[in-house]
């Protein structure tokens, strides 16, 4: 980063860790703090849609849309966290490979499973071997927020379920009365009023969402924990900054960060719910 | 959104190659001098010198992948990467399930080390190894508590920290760590001698690339460039070809 970094042996305490802390390795790190941000905007409102989806086809018309939106919010609710991520990121690589393996090499007719090796053809890879690094981190990430995605959706699904239900009663009636139509009383009754009483389950699902983000770690995401993890370890001279092991200084940099993030969106909770509800 | 939904699927499903001529390699990136994550962020260490000399001579474009050792094994036969190159023995146990190109290195010796403080013998106490690897077997095998940990460098944490008593893991891996302790450091005992070598694994349906990998190796030590390698990074007393 710096001119004087060259040799670092030489460098005093402060110059040291000047450019210890901005080696290509620590930028790295920094980035993967975007990373969870990028991760929480995309998946909030993606869950929030699946969610609010689900939680109408619940007071759907039709059983089957009712009978699988319902098994969606048990189901997904119901399982760990931790088993269900390790279990969609595979599922849902390895049904758009086999698609595109039966639709791309049709003429190929061995089994894609052989022995413990899945093996589809080459054209049907996704992302493509060639391609590189980046495009292969992408989708391990848009892989990665569906998964988020997926299963905070069935909570979010839940709370819209309840914030509904909770829209008086006798203004639905009334406007039944007045003959609208179900998309009407969704339209101009049910939703403007739900959000009130689905704003403190919301907002709880928020900070959840947060708190599980190092979950990426879990997918093998280079994400902060991996980093910090990393760059943590204790470094023997074969690197340009050996130093013993700093692990506890790094985790509790995430612990920092972490801490600001809920903290911030608690702030800014406050403000909204202050706007909504009237104070008793 | 509907569109955008299925514009992104129909996206995955339409999306061809340019070539297909790039093999993927997984490495762990953690067990110095084998491999690691310099300080730029990049893959390097001696497998990194060696994978890209092989690719070079095989004609092959390679793009380095990092994964974590415990699922290194599952992510190459689910197709993520094409090989291990990881300081990975070659084992029976392993051999099963994936196939091993010819040893590029050969049997590593394996020790143990312990704190400076007494005399303490390594192979009652709980000793610490990483998870999945010849010395984890070795330490379940041997009768002493075996403390498994996901990265080698948590390894040689636990026992400064005096959670475990004693490490085992590759000589080479350990000899920096023991020279740079100042002492504090020492390796117990005799070398152990386990495992068939260090191989590329790769898929057992993917023999093309084995023999393609096997020729690139064999060129290698024909030449005694692969010694040289091994003399960069192992230092002088490493067994070579």
């Amino acid at each position: 980063m710096f001119e004087y970094c060259a040799d670092p042996d030489v460098l005093s305490t402060f110059e040291w860790f000047s450019c210890y802390l901005t080696n290509g390795k620590h930028l790295l790190f920094y980035k993967s703090f975007g990373l969870i941000i990028l991760l929480l905007v995309i998946t909030a409102p993606l869950a929030m849609l699946l969610g609010l989806l689900a939680a109408v086809a619940i007071k759907s018309k039709f059983l089957l849309l009712r009978l699988f939106s319902k098994a969606y919010a048990n189901i997904v609710r119901g399982i760990p966290d931790i088993i269900f991520f390790l279990f969609i990121p595979i599922t849902i690589d390895q049904l758009i490979e086999f698609s595109r393996h039966k639709i791309k090499c049709p003429e190929m007719v061995d089994s894609v499973w052989q022995g413990s090796d899945f093996i589809v053809c080459s054209a049907a890879k996704l992302p493509l071997n060639s391609d590189p690094q980046w495009i292969h981190d992408i989708y391990g990430f848009l892989l990665a927020v569906m998964s988020f995605a997926i299963v905070y959706g069935a909570f979010a699904a839940n709370t819209f379920h309840g914030a509904m239900n909770s829209v008086p009663q006798s203004q639905i009636e009334t406007g039944k009365s007045f003959g609208m139509s179900r998309k009407q009383l969704y339209i101009s009754i049910i939703f403007p009023q739900m959000w009130r009483y689905a704003l403190p389950g919301l907002s709880n699902l928020w900070m959840l969402l947060i708190k599980s983000t190092p979950l990426l770690f879990l997918l093998g995401i280079q994400d902060v924990v991996y980093w910090a993890r990393e760059l943590g370890g204790s470094k023997t001279s074969i690197f340009q900054y050996p130093h013993p092991d700093w692990r506890v200084w790094y985790f509790l940099s995430l612990l920092v960060f972490y801490l600001l993030l809920t903290k911030i969106s608690e702030l800014i909770l406050n403000r909204i719910s202050k706007k909504i509800y009237l104070p008793i | 959104m509907k569109k955008l939904i299925f514009s992104a699927i129909l996206l995955a499903f339409i999306y061809v190659p340019a070539n297909a001529d790039t093999v993927r390699m997984g490495t762990e990136g953690a067990y110095p001098p084998y491999n690691f994550i310099n300080d730029n962020g990049e893959i390097d260490g001696f497998e990194r010198d060696l994978g890209d000399e092989l690719c070079d001579r095989a004609g092959l474009n390679c793009e380095w992948v990092q994964n974590d050792w415990d699922s290194i094994i599952p992510n190459l036969v689910s197709g993520n990467y094409d090989t291990i190159i990881a300081g990975m023995s070659i084992t029976a146990e392993r051999d099963e399930v994936i196939d091993f190109t010819q040893n590029y290195l050969q049997p590593d010796p394996s020790a143990y080390i312990t704190t400076g403080d007494g005399n303490k013998a390594a192979y009652i106490g709980v000793v610490a190894a990483q998870t999945a690897t010849i010395q984890a077997s070795h330490v379940a095998e041997s009768g002493a508590i075996l403390a498994e940990f996901a990265t080698p460098d948590e390894t040689i944490s636990a026992l400064r920290n005096g959670e475990v008593e004693a490490v085992m893991a590759d000589k080479s891996f350990l000899a920096p760590i023991v020279a740079e302790s100042n002492g504090g450091l020492k390796f117990i005992g005799q070398d152990v001698y386990i495992g068939g070598g260090v191989g590329m694994g790769i898929r057992e349906s993917d023999s093309d690339l084995k023999d393609t990998f096997d020729a690139a190796i064999d060129s290698m030590k024909d030449d005694g460039s692969l010694n040289t390698l091994i003399e960069k990074w192992f230092g002088d007393e490493a067994s070579l070809f």
